[in-house]
């Protein structure tokens, strides 16, 4: 690089620093340890509303910044995490919060894993009634697939091929 | 030139592309071992063409041939070498090239597989063949990355700054390698659908075909996903690992698909069992990969990762995971009641274990692509918007997570067929009673006291001790003779050692993300020259400013000293960077990490700004990480474990078993 683009591109890393200065004063913790701590876990479940996916105590962005310093402002001025968390989605909608809402339209959002845990063990106590494996003998065919498996472990006897551990 | 014939090798891979699924179908229905001998010839050519192909769009970023448009929309003169060849697979025509290739060196390693009998091996080079003929001709028609522009610029437009860092340049290949390996089980899959149960022991040995694949594919997709992981960690400068991020959850999604695969996989080659259902999951895993290309490649998504595509291409690519993958679905629905499953097993048994860990992946999976799409879905039917982010998976996936990590130690002592519980247990009372101790360990010795911390601490061991229990068990450790236990461990298959490697490093990681998000601990400070900053126990001292020109960037380099606040650990330097890069006008950052044992200390060097007395003065974070090492480590090791596997005499493609069988 050159020098005079060495110095152009100085003077432009120079820019924003100064545009910015008296501007986003850095962030301030609150002197209460309790309510900064509170402060930080609302940083963590908050969106930034200018960014892709980053909660406000990720994002580098001014508005991040902006909100840090609301929230803090509201906590400082007493207001419970839920008010706070209410404030935030009437200014920016419920995109705000990473917690989706819990209303009909994401009920299936909030229980559809454990709708699906359900109905999968349903299923499977279903699948496992279905086959009473507890004293089946062989069949030829399994005589004839173990002899098969047994015979193609030419090396040595695969351990899990047995039940494992049996020694009693 | 150089690039004409790379977009010559392109077409020329599509036409081999639908030659090979041609011949491979014409074999399979004439039974010709001489076509099906052409669509291997063809599978094995397409690889070649595509390996030109990207070796000539390398080649144009190496030059920078900027009269090549996408050479000219993503590299730049002044970048080093290496950003200048990844920057090969840094864009969506790039990385599409790079799919299509890895999916057809898939295809050639399938078309040379021994061992496999005619029909299966022919209808699965058939759906191989197809599947790449279907994102080569995207490639072709809609992402050619060799078209040319009419007035070449003298200069191009660089690469992302943050894409330009060795992990990332690696970190494409990597995770390519495991979604497009999954093409191979898919193909299998259909195969399997297509040729019905074709003889007695169908089924064990399918499982025995379909495993080394989708190990490696897992292997492949673990490493990709923890380098993506890790260079999200440095490279963005926040020190967060995972974020719920879409793109990251679409990553996520076969990777779950393909865990549950692996293991279901097990339970069809030891006993024939679970066909349907390890068919499902092959067909799943893939079709998990496509969604993921989908979302990334298509505009949906608002993402860090994303592509920024036309949604026009985006559509396209709907079309194609709606024809592969609708396909293959309606295939296993009609095909799928015939599927007769052979050994039964009682409820308690390893098979058993293994169905419910199946259980907990492919639900947690489903959560992953409920909390993925949802948001899509609800803001195309309504119009509302809403965030879907860690708090609802903390909630939904991690119990989820939770309750399979408590049972998996107990998978492995059980026996097939019918299992004795209550022996399981007692042999995992010592592990047990250690994962207590590490659970109550850690309630003492860390502040501020949590409960759940403490549990999660716990279950971390209780993996790693759940998982060694086992090995002790297998070679009869402290119950036999030293010299025979030493005999039994050498005489343990690889494949047992990797099953346990791979546990213990999910306890390894459960280990580091539980310290990490419990105690992780930031502040940040407007710093002058002398000024420090402290964060736990460590404290970081500015020491020194300096610019700092790089190859195409330039940097305030912040020196920043690493003491402990009591002054015993020794003192270290750590340099943090602030890069402004004049081609695309963006500033990215450098981290300074200081590893401390399993600890971090990351330095990030922030803007410059005054102290209150007027003082130059940079804001510097400095985050305490304890035990992040083991957030990385832990999947490197479960990825050792699938090596591991994969050379196990058991998986290797041949079968000299049944060769011998033959011969005798």
């Amino acid at each position: 690089m050159r020098p005079a683009a060495f110095l152009v591109a100085l003077s432009l890393l120079a820019v924003p620093v100064m545009a910015q200065e008296p501007a986003a004063p850095p962030d301030r913790p609150l002197p209460d340890a309790a309510q900064e701590a509170r402060a930080q876990g609302l940083f963590e479940v908050v969106r930034c509303v200018v960014c892709q996916h980053e909660s406000v105590a990720d994002s580098p962005a001014g508005i991040a910044g902006d909100m840090r310093r609301l929230i803090r402002e509201e906590i400082a001025g007493g207001a419970t995490d839920q008010a706070i968390k209410d404030d935030l989605v009437r200014r920016y909608g419920d995109y705000v919060l990473f917690t989706p809402p819990m209303r009909t339209g994401t009920w299936l959002l909030w229980f559809g894993p454990a709708l699906l845990v359900l109905a999968g063990g349903a299923a499977l106590i279903a699948f496992l009634r279905r086959c009473p494996a507890a004293t089946a003998p062989l069949s030829p065919d399994e005589e004839r697939r173990l002899a098969d498996l047994l015979q193609s472990e030419t090396v040595r006897p695969d351990p899990d091929a047995s039940p494992p551990h049996d020694g009693r | 030139m150089i690039v004409e014939f790379g977009a010559f090798a392109l077409i020329l891979a599509l036409v081999l592309s639908v030659l090979q699924t041609g011949l491979a179908t014409a074999g399979r229905v004439r039974r010709s071992p001489l076509l099906a001998g052409g669509a291997d010839g063809a599978a094995i050519a397409t690889a070649f063409a595509l390996m030109l192909a990207f070796a000539a769009l390398i080649f144009a970023f190496v030059v920078s041939d900027f009269s090549v448009e996408n050479v000219a929309r993503n590299s730049h003169t002044d970048k080093p070498m290496l950003y200048k060849v990844s920057a090969a697979w840094g864009s969506h025509e790039g990385s599409l090239v790079l799919w299509c290739g890895v999916m057809a060196v898939f295809g050639a390693l399938l078309a040379r597989a021994r061992g496999l009998p005619f029909g299966l091996k022919t209808s699965a080079v058939a759906t191989q063949g197809a599947l790449t003929a279907l994102f080569l001709a995207f490639a072709v028609f809609t992402s050619n990355p060799f078209v040319r522009i009419e007035d070449a610029p003298v200069q191009g437009n660089s690469l992302n700054p943050l894409l330009q860092d060795p992990a990332l340049a690696l970190h494409p290949p990597l995770l390519y390698f495991g979604y497009v390996g999954f093409s191979v089980t898919f193909s299998l899959a259909v195969a399997a659908l297509i040729e019905g149960r074709a003889f007695s022991g169908f089924w064990p040995a399918w499982g025995r075909w379909v495993r080394p694949w989708a190990l490696a594919s897992w292997m492949f997709l673990t490493l990709g996903i923890t380098l993506g992981s890790f260079w999200a960690y440095y490279e963005l400068g926040w020190g967060g690992w995972w974020f719920w991020d879409p793109v990251e959850n679409a990553s996520f999604m076969p990777w779950l698909a393909g865990t549950a695969l692996l293991h279901s996989a097990v339970v069809t080659e030891r006993r024939g069992a679970l066909a349907g259902w390890t068919v499902f999951l092959a067909l799943l895993a893939f079709s998990f990969s496509m969604l993921g290309a989908f979302l990334v490649r298509s505009g949906v998504l608002t993402s860090v990762h994303a592509f920024a595509v036309d949604p026009e291409r985006g559509l396209m690519l709907l079309g194609i995971l709606a024809v592969a993958a609708g396909s293959a679905f309606a295939l296993f629905a009609w095909r799928a009641p015939q599927l007769k499953g052979g050994g039964l097993f009682a409820p308690v048994s390893r098979e058993g274990a293994l169905v419910l860990n199946n259980l907990f992946l492919t639900v947690a999976a489903a959560t992953v692509l409920l909390g993925t799409l949802y948001p899509l879905i609800l803001e195309a039917a309504t119009g509302e918007t809403i965030s879907v982010g860690p708090p609802y998976f903390a909630l939904t996936f991690t119990p989820l997570m939770l309750v399979a990590f408590i049972i998996l130690p107990a998978g492995p002592l059980l026996a097939w067929k019918r299992g004795d519980a209550v022996g399981a247990m007692q042999r995992l009372a010592v592990a047990g009673g250690i994962a207590i101790a590490c659970g109550f360990a850690a309630w003492l010795a860390f502040e501020p006291k949590k409960a759940l911390t403490a549990a999660g601490i716990a279950i971390g061991a209780w993996l790693i001790a759940g998982a060694l229990a086992e090995v002790v068990e297998r070679i009869r450790l402290f119950r036999a003779p030293m010299a025979e236990a030493l005999r039994r461990a050498r005489g343990l298959p690889l494949g047992a050692w990797g099953m346990t490697l791979a546990h213990a490093g999910l306890g390894v990681f459960v280990l580091g993300a539980v310290a990490e998000t419990s105690f992780k601990l930031e502040s940040a400070e407007a710093l002058p020259i002398g000024g420090s900053v402290i964060a736990g126990p460590w404290k970081a001292t500015l020491t020194d400013v300096e610019i700092v020109e790089g190859p195409n960037y330039l940097a305030e380099r912040g020196v920043v000293t690493v003491t402990s606040v009591d002054g015993r650990a020794t003192p270290r330097t750590v340099t943090s960077e602030r890069r402004f890069f004049p081609a695309g006008g963006q500033t990215t950052t450098e981290v300074g990490l200081d590893f401390r044992g399993l600890d971090d200390v990351y330095v990030v060097m922030g803007e410059r700004r005054a102290t209150p007395e007027g003082e130059r003065a940079w804001t510097v974070r400095i985050y305490h990480n304890p035990w992040a090492r083991l957030i990385f480590l832990g999947p490197a090791i479960m990825a050792l474990g699938g090596v591991l596997s994969l050379m196990d005499r058991r998986l290797r493609l041949a079968m000299p078993g049944r060769r011998k069988q033959a011969a005798a």
